[in-house]
């Protein structure tokens, strides 16, 4: 049998990672604190303030053009940083292949970031779930309810002060608690074997 | 015609069961009623996480959970069991409570997988730690997720407690 020699070739990979944050780190030189690289993943680590300026360069600009928001998530860094919390947004652009990852610094008293909804309508639940984890609060958000924990459960689980097991019995969901109670009211009308 | 006892006789084919030919049988209430129900199992079509999927499993053909009469029934109304099939979660609770409460007595209550009975590896602030904090167990079939053989296996414990019941059917119990 013949041997076929298939070649495929490799789709344009787009810029480099290190080449996009110097593009950033031009653009908005007050905003740019730091830029990290972890095995070519980069990271701009920037300021909350212009979030939404940023975003929308990524977005806009025909040599990035980032249209497809990956990922976006909350970041505790509790008693490690300072500011304590980051908004993570992995971006990847469909059209030249290339991928960047923005870090946005958010502080622990009075934690906000304006939400960056209008450029990406999929920020819309991630930005939910990240207020419901780290209550970091996305100002201009349509809808910032939380997503996935009960509307009135007390306190953001994914903080690091938050205590892993969970609240004490007593101080737990009051759905739960009621579920408990209304399982002992109904105990006595059960068929007993 | 009148059948004369005296020259056919009753023949005993099982402890409590007698047979007068031809198509006599005397045996007991409880006896021919929970062989009934234990052959005719309705779990409520309730799935919750992972086990779900092999709960899905052991009905479908290659398990065949129907050659022991357990059919998934639509609504809890018209069920005897419930199957809690997966981590149970504090904003679930209320809602497994739910279903459970509209199902007719008698009725049992199958834990399946190690979420279900214990809470599993979820010792977390979302996780109900055991179903039975909140419903009574009959069966607790270990695993995660349990295989479909032992959840058939559950279930045919289940039908063991069923065979032994006294009156758990009736208005005199």
């Amino acid at each position: 049998m013949a041997v076929v020699e298939v070649r495929i070739s490799l789709p344009y990979k787009g810029k480099d990672p290190t080449e996009i944050a110097e593009k950033i780190k031009e653009k908005f030189p007050d905003e740019v604190v730091d830029v990290t690289n972890f095995r070519d993943q980069v990271s701009v680590i920037v300021k909350k303030g212009r979030i939404v300026d940023i975003c929308r360069y990524l977005h806009d600009d025909p040599l990035l053009l980032f249209d497809h928001l990956q990922d976006l998530c909350g970041v505790d860094y509790h008693a490690k940083k300072d500011p304590r919390f980051e908004v993570v947004y992995n971006l990847y652009s469909i059209r030249h292949h290339h991928k960047i990852r923005i870090r946005a610094q958010v502080p622990e008293n009075d934690p906000n970031i304006r939400t960056v909804t209008a450029i990406w309508v999929g920020a819309n639940w991630h930005e939910r779930e990240c207020f419901d984890m780290f209550g970091i609060v996305f100002k201009g958000h349509p809808d910032l309810r939380r997503i996935l924990l009960p509307e009135d459960w007390e306190g953001h689980p994914l903080r690091k002060d938050y205590p892993l097991k969970g609240p004490e019995p007593e101080k737990d969901w009051h759905g739960f608690i009621e579920v408990l109670n209304r399982s002992k009211e109904l105990k006595e009308y059960e068929w007993e074997e | 015609m009148l059948i004369d006892t005296s020259t056919v006789g009753l023949i005993q084919v099982e402890e409590g069961t007698k047979i007068l030919p031809p198509n006599v049988i005397i045996t007991t209430f409880d006896k021919i009623i929970n062989w009934g129900r234990l052959s005719s199992i309705w779990p409520t079509t309730f799935g919750l996480a992972c086990c779900a999927i092999e709960m899905m499993a052991a009905g479908a053909a290659h398990y065949d959970f129907d050659r022991f009469g357990i059919i998934f029934r639509g609504s809890p109304r018209q069920s005897d069991c419930l199957i809690v099939a997966g981590t149970v979660t504090k904003k679930m609770a209320p809602v497994v409570r739910r279903v459970y409460d509209q199902i007719p007595e008698p009725r049992y209550v199958v834990a399946m997988g190690s979420c279900a009975c214990t809470g599993g590896i979820f010792r977390t602030y979302n996780t109900v730690q055991g179903c039975d904090t909140f419903l009574p167990v009959d069966v607790y079939v270990p695993g995660c997720p349990p295989r479909p053989e032992t959840l058939i296996e559950g279930m045919m414990k289940l039908q063991e407690k069923i065979r032994k019941e006294q009156a758990r059917w009736s208005p005199w119990r």
